[in-house]
């Protein structure tokens, strides 16, 4: 469909969007993407400013360069939209996810196991917010790279149950959105 | 201010009056009755009365088309608005700035599946601009005014407001448009900057090419002379998207016609080997580019849209211009008049040359035939007996009649000419004809319709008939849906699959049974008076004009094919290339 697209690099890239928080907003973007074709590999959205009455979306995407640009004009043209920025694009910024994380261990298992589980954990700065005999629940706050590394390092101490929010973001620096 | 008090009906009918509102396009149904009830006691506003649904939303696209105004529909819920889908997303596809008003359950019942209820703004949503579900009576009044707003503002199109019915009854308090703020502000100056980089363009370049579509139309009637004058100017030659005739007088030699796939072949190999492409308010559509990796290989590409969203979508463009069509076409032109830059003169008459020999190949012409009627020959009477005539609206329904209409009748002005582009929607053209009548109660109006499309809204014939609108259905009647025989025969092997209509009523007795006039012209020798008693006549009429089953439309570049690769007639299908020819099949 576009020319030499087929041919250029896949990109992924972190968005920052504020929106008016009124309801369907969520469901416009959504419905964007996938009447679109657009990928989206993780959204998160909360009310970040209450009395202005605006939310965040955080939306990691990938395309090529041309469907990135194509991406973000189609964003801002959404009338409930205010701002659209390019965080991969525009500068350094940082990005966190929260995973929650349950290992559970097989019964019987030996102690050694516990342990590991427990040094790799501590490793990561996870925190333990619930534990029994045979399972504990983590708390990890990273980059989705270290949550990702978390989790392949405790896959094989346990059976995993894994809820992870997908990525908040902010520019690095004094500039704001 | 007890006078600002008032129910949500009556607010709806103040709002759109201070809208600028005189015409709303509607039926009425259980979930707007307390509208209707306002309607009835107030004589601002006049409501239409169509016959389904789907007939309001096109006849407020061509009231809104053929004045620059935003139309207004007012429908029912339920059946009511899903009636209207097919419109608001043709009004979306064309850039029509359009207000749909629909009714809703009343709010408690939302959810419910209660009688007539639909999901109507989540359905909406894809197919409008915007949309609202207004469940308190105070956000009513700016909530219509910001909907008039956001369906003008930018890049035009539909804006849908979906209104339960307990708001309606309910007592709120009235603000007018001024007391409102609205946040939505599209750009519409282009960056200076980027100008004086076009015009730096024009001046560099050896094969220049206009290329120019709905938004100069959209932008209203200064854009169109400033492109006509731009154009005069420079002497560069200018073709136009089917959505954009009429913006430069097709009388002028530097137009070339329609380009893209029944565009003319002057215009299509200009496109194909100009150096320079300067688009301005469309939006390099499939219909246009044909295969978009041999879309005007060798030129550099300037792109003027007030949607930022339509560059650099389907081809890569060397200068973005975002911003308003008409604004952009003035300061371009007024850079260059104080800038004393000149266009390579000695490049650019060679280009005509060019030109010229590509013109004389007279790629509209066809076979004469008598006493068998030619679809083409019919047009070539009708455009002869509008000839100086300033008052002609031509509207059309979507197949080959839309298509010759488009190459054989001159469009001088724009506003002219009302058709589906994007959505491609039969049916379109009688209620856009209403629509257009409405707004220009003594113009002529023209349907020009094919038998199959026709058949599709109908109805509207009983709306022109009690609205006493003199429009002329002109339907080029060959039998077939013409343009699916002509890819059939072309592309499908001759196997015609459900595209021959073995049982078509009688045009002549369907209008009279409407209460309308009907005429029919099967040789040659009828067609020129048949038309004159068409166009005196004093009410609704159909001309059913019997034409050649079989021909088809050229110049025509098949799905997938590059524009030098263009058909003149039946005779240049080609066998080679199978993988092409698979390509286009594929494609629409």
């Amino acid at each position: 469909m576009i020319v030499s697209g087929s041919s250029e690099r896949i990109e992924r890239h972190t968005l920052a969007v504020l929106v008016v928080n009124e309801p369907g907003v969520l469901a416009r973007v959504i419905g964007l993407f996938a009447g679109r074709g657009y990928n989206i590999e993780s959204l998160t959205v909360a009310e970040v400013e209450r009395d202005k009455g605006l939310s965040r979306i955080t939306l990691v995407t990938s395309g090529t360069r041309m469907i990135i640009d194509q991406i973000k004009s189609q964003l801002e043209r959404l009338v409930p939209i205010r701002r659209v920025r390019d965080l991969t694009e525009e500068g350094p910024f940082v990005g966190r996810e929260l995973a929650l994380v349950k290992v559970v261990g097989e019964t019987g298992g030996g102690h050694t196991r516990r342990g590991d589980v427990l040094r790799i954990a501590e490793g990561f700065g996870a925190r333990i917010i619930d534990s029994s005999e045979s399972s504990f629940v983590f708390e990890v706050t990273e980059s989705t790279e270290k949550v990702d590394q978390f989790l392949s390092m405790m896959v094989g101490l346990g059976r995993l149950e894994v809820a992870r929010t997908g990525i908040v973001a902010l520019s690095r620096g004094p500039e704001s959105i | 201010m007890s006078e600002r008090r008032m129910s949500g009906a009556e607010m709806v009918l103040a709002a759109l009056a201070d809208n600028g509102v005189e015409t709303v396009f509607g039926y009425p149904g259980g979930a707007v009755l307390p509208i209707y009830d306002a309607i009835f006691q107030q004589n601002r506003i006049r409501h239409v009365l169509v016959r389904q649904e789907g007939g309001a939303v096109h006849a407020a696209e061509g009231y809104a088309r053929s004045t620059g105004r935003v139309g207004c529909v007012l429908v029912t819920s339920g059946p009511g608005a899903t009636n209207a889908v097919t419109g608001l997303l043709d009004a979306q596809m064309d850039s029509i700035p359009l207000v749909c008003i629909t009714g809703q359950v009343p709010t408690h019942l939302i959810g419910n599946d209660a009688f007539q209820e639909a999901d109507t703004t989540g359905i909406t949503r894809p197919c409008t601009k915007h949309n609202y579900l207004v469940k308190d009576v105070e956000q009513l009044a700016a909530t219509i005014h910001e909907a008039f707003h956001v369906a003008r503002s930018g890049r035009p199109g539909p804006v849908l407001i979906d209104l339960p019915k307990d708001i309606q009854f309910a007592t709120g308090t009235y603000r007018t448009p001024d007391e409102c703020n609205f946040s939505y502000r599209p750009a519409y100056e282009p960056e200076a900057a980027a100008i004086e980089k076009v015009i730096a363009m024009i001046a560099e370049a050896e094969r220049p090419l206009f290329y120019t579509g709905g938004g100069v139309i959209n932008s209203g009637p200064q854009a169109a002379t400033a492109l006509t004058d731009l154009v005069r100017l420079t002497g560069i030659p200018c073709t136009s998207t089917l959505m954009g005739l009429g913006a430069f007088p097709a009388s002028d030699p530097h137009f070339l016609g329609m380009l893209g796939m029944h565009g003319t072949y002057e215009a299509n190999l200009a496109t194909h080997g100009c150096d320079l492409l300067i688009c301005v308010g469309a939006r390099f559509d499939d219909r246009v580019t044909g295969k978009v990796s041999a879309f005007s290989p060798g030129s550099k590409k300037i792109h003027i849209d007030i949607d930022a969203s339509s560059i650099n979508k389907n081809v890569r463009v060397d200068l973005p211009v975002v911003g308003d069509a008409g604004r952009a076409l003035e300061m371009i032109l007024g850079s260059w008049r104080e800038s004393g830059l000149q266009v390579k003169a000695e490049a650019l008459a060679a280009w005509w040359r060019q030109i010229d020999k590509w013109r004389a190949v007279d790629c509209l012409a066809y076979e004469r035939a008598d006493p068998v009627i030619k679809p083409q020959y019919a047009l070539e009477r009708l455009r002869d007996a509008l000839k100086g005539r300033d008052d002609v609206f031509i509207t059309t329904e979507v197949g080959q009649h839309q298509m010759w209409a488009a190459q054989f009748l001159p469009f001088e002005k724009p506003n002219r000419w009302m058709t589906s582009g994007g959505l491609g929607t039969m049916g379109y053209g009688l209620p856009a004809a209403v629509g257009v009548q409405m707004a220009h109660p003594g113009a002529t109006v023209i349907d020009v319709a094919g038998e199959a499309s026709i058949l599709m809204n109908i109805q509207e014939m009983s709306t022109a008939v009690q609205y006493r609108l003199p429009v002329k259905i002109f339907i080029l009647n060959n039998k077939w849906m013409g343009m699916v025989r002509q890819w059939q025969e072309l592309l499908h092997g001759g196997r015609f699959s459900e595209s021959y209509t073995a049982a078509l009523p009688d045009f002549v007795k369907l209008a009279e049974a409407f209460g309308g006039t009907g005429l029919r012209a099967t040789t040659v020798d009828d067609l020129d008076e048949a038309i004159a008693k068409m166009l005196a006549a004093p009410g609704p009429v159909i001309l059913d004009v019997v034409v050649d089953e079989t021909e088809m439309c050229f110049p025509m570049i098949p799905g997938g094919a590059a524009h030098n690769e263009i058909m003149l007639r039946r005779q240049d299908r080609t066998e080679s290339d199978p993988a092409a020819r698979e390509e286009g099949m594929v494609l629409v």
